[in-house]
């Protein structure tokens, strides 16, 4: 399942939800992107997150369902926020549940490396002289996609 | 066509949608590129480093010349960094 808000999420009541009345889950494994206070050497005060309406949902679910033809999953979630943050806030959220531990790590190391260098999100940062800036690219976040294409 | 930008290219060209009438000046993304270039200096500017506008035709990534319709929604946007 996937989810885009504005709004910020418990990451204790979404394991709840996912796992409750289950007995058959084995392994859940869960990725929290925060709000942090620097970037590239930079103070940083808050963070904007625009995307595209739409396309977003889109990409998120084609992500999923990769995820799912890759692993075991039984379950999967990813909740990703946009609009305006406070730093420490929760920005992202995946979820995976799977029998055995190995298939539910992998899938979420593999979901947050796709979605961050394919789901149409863009940062800005605010920084302490209230300049906003768009955050680049980083060549490392292509890179940890890149490693899974090898295994297809 | 509905023309979506997003980000810096929103930012730089003050505008997050137009809708502009399909013409044969413009049959496929390629040639809508080359025309948004002659369209004034921020424009110019905008899509001079093609590295950094990513494309996207009716919500999905294109990877090389696409054809384009009246209906279609075409949207620039830099590279993702969400996450």
């Amino acid at each position: 399942m996937i989810r885009v808000q504005r709004d910020i999420f418990d990451i204790g009541k979404e394991i709840e939800t996912l796992t409750n009345g289950r007995t058959d889950i084995g392994a859940v494994v869960s990725f929290t992107g925060l709000v942090r206070d620097f970037n590239d050497g930079t103070k940083v005060t808050g963070l904007s997150l625009e995307h595209y309406p739409g396309m977003t949902e889109r990409e998120l679910s084609k992500i999923e369902d990769d995820a799912r033809e890759r692993w075991n999953l039984q379950d999967c979630l990813i909740i990703h926020r946009y609009g305006d943050m406070a730093l420490g806030e929760p920005i992202v959220l995946v979820i995976t549940a799977s029998p055995h531990r190995q298939d539910a790590f992998e899938a979420a190391h593999f979901l947050m490396d796709w979605l961050k260098t394919k789901a149409p999100f863009w940062k800005q940062e605010m920084n302490a002289s209230g300049e906003t800036n768009w955050v680049k690219e980083r060549e490392s976040d292509l890179k940890a996609a890149k490693r899974w294409n090898s295994d297809s | 066509m509905k023309i979506l930008y997003f980000a810096w290219l929103k930012t730089k060209l003050q505008m997050t949608e137009e809708t502009i009438p399909w013409s044969e000046e413009c049959p496929d993304t390629d040639s809508l590129v080359r025309w948004m270039k002659t369209r004034g200096p921020t424009f110019a500017e905008v899509f001079s480093d093609l590295e950094v506008v990513r494309v996207a035709v009716n919500q999905e990534y294109i990877t090389g010349n696409t054809a384009l319709k009246n209906e279609d929604e075409v949207a620039f946007f830099p590279p993702v960094t969400g996450g």
